[in-house]
């Protein structure tokens, strides 16, 4: 896979925590592995909506990687309830159903960027760092999966 | 069906599966099926409703699908492990989802449900507006079969007949 320079936080130089969202084991294991090689830490999983909240909640992660089509409760609307709690939180929406509407919706509702699945890393990488802003820092050493 | 339905299909497919697989991939065969669905081997089926609705079925072959999983998860993945299964869906869901995203930009508004593994050995009967498309896709890691059966959605179809349309 391609290196990356690791995103590790501002504020402390730590590993950027992330919460990740899918109804697919296979989907999330393949985040995992992606944001692992920027250099982040997967901090939780869920596989529904309602469960991503308590989650959020739980582990207040720096991001979160939000599918769409979910049993139980949508992403969308468990990004809204999530953002009108924690306005400051970060979801991206992490999703194969990109049709205009759906990302529309997705913004309207709070979340910060959408990403198409399937996820090319080096697209990934772009919307993290720039979705963490001033509150991340690019390592200036590459391998960040070292 | 008509092919302005099937093409976005065909698209996505081949917009996944070349991405995934690293290596490009063809159509080996296209046909209708007037029988019922017959799985191969495994199979993920996601439904659709809206103002298009039905059914598409991925089937893979086992030992296709442990190399097709193996490699969208850059690790080796054995033909027995769940992960096989999980990746025949999340292979489903990112191809339909794709294709859905074309077809809603196009004004057709529908919703997909999640991928579900298709179990038994046989699907439900075609019938005469759901008749299912099968498409192999030929790719370097064996071939993939796609079961459309999609039709228009009834209800709208005579409001827009009742409308002149």
């Amino acid at each position: 896979m391609e290196q990356f320079a690791a995103v590790k936080r501002s504020k402390d130089g730590q590993p950027v925590r992330y919460l990740i969202v899918d109804d697919s084991v296979f989907a999330r294991k393949n985040l995992g592995r992606i944001i692992e090689g920027f250099g982040g830490q997967v901090a939780g999983e869920a596989g529904d909506g309602l469960t991503a909240i308590s989650e959020y909640e739980r582990i207040k992660p720096d991001i979160v990687l939000m599918d769409i089509t979910m049993p139980q409760m949508e992403g969308i609307e468990a990004a809204e309830k999530i953002v009108q709690k924690n306005p400051d939180a970060r979801v991206v929406m992490v999703s194969s159903v990109g049709y205009q509407e759906n990302i529309v919706a997705a913004l309207q509702r709070g979340a910060r960027h959408f990403v198409q699945k399937p996820v090319k890393p080096e697209v990934l990488y772009e919307v993290i760092k720039y979705v963490l802003g001033e509150d991340g820092t690019v390592a200036s050493a590459a391998g960040a999966g070292a | 069906m008509k092919m302005e339905l099937i093409q976005p299909f065909i698209n996505a497919a081949d917009a996944v599966l070349s991405q995934g697989l690293k290596s490009p991939m063809s159509i080996d065969n296209l046909s209708m099926e007037a029988e019922a669905y017959r799985r191969q081997g495994v199979a993920a089926v996601i439904q659709l409703t809206g103002d298009i609705e039905g059914r598409v079925v991925f089937d893979l072959a086992p030992k296709t699908a442990a190399i097709v999983a193996s490699h969208f998860a850059g690790t080796e993945v054995p033909e027995s492990d769940d992960l096989v299964r999980e990746a025949v869906c999340e292979l489903a869901n990112q191809v339909i989802g794709n294709a859905v995203a074309t077809l809603n930009d196009q004004g057709f508004h529908f919703r997909v449900h999640p991928p579900e593994l298709h179990t038994s050995e046989h699907g439900p009967r075609s019938t005469e507006d759901t008749e299912a498309l099968v498409l192999c896709f030929e790719t370097a890691s064996g071939s993939v079969f796609m079961n459309i059966a999609l039709r228009y959605n009834a209800s709208l179809e005579a409001k827009s007949t009742a409308a002149g349309h």
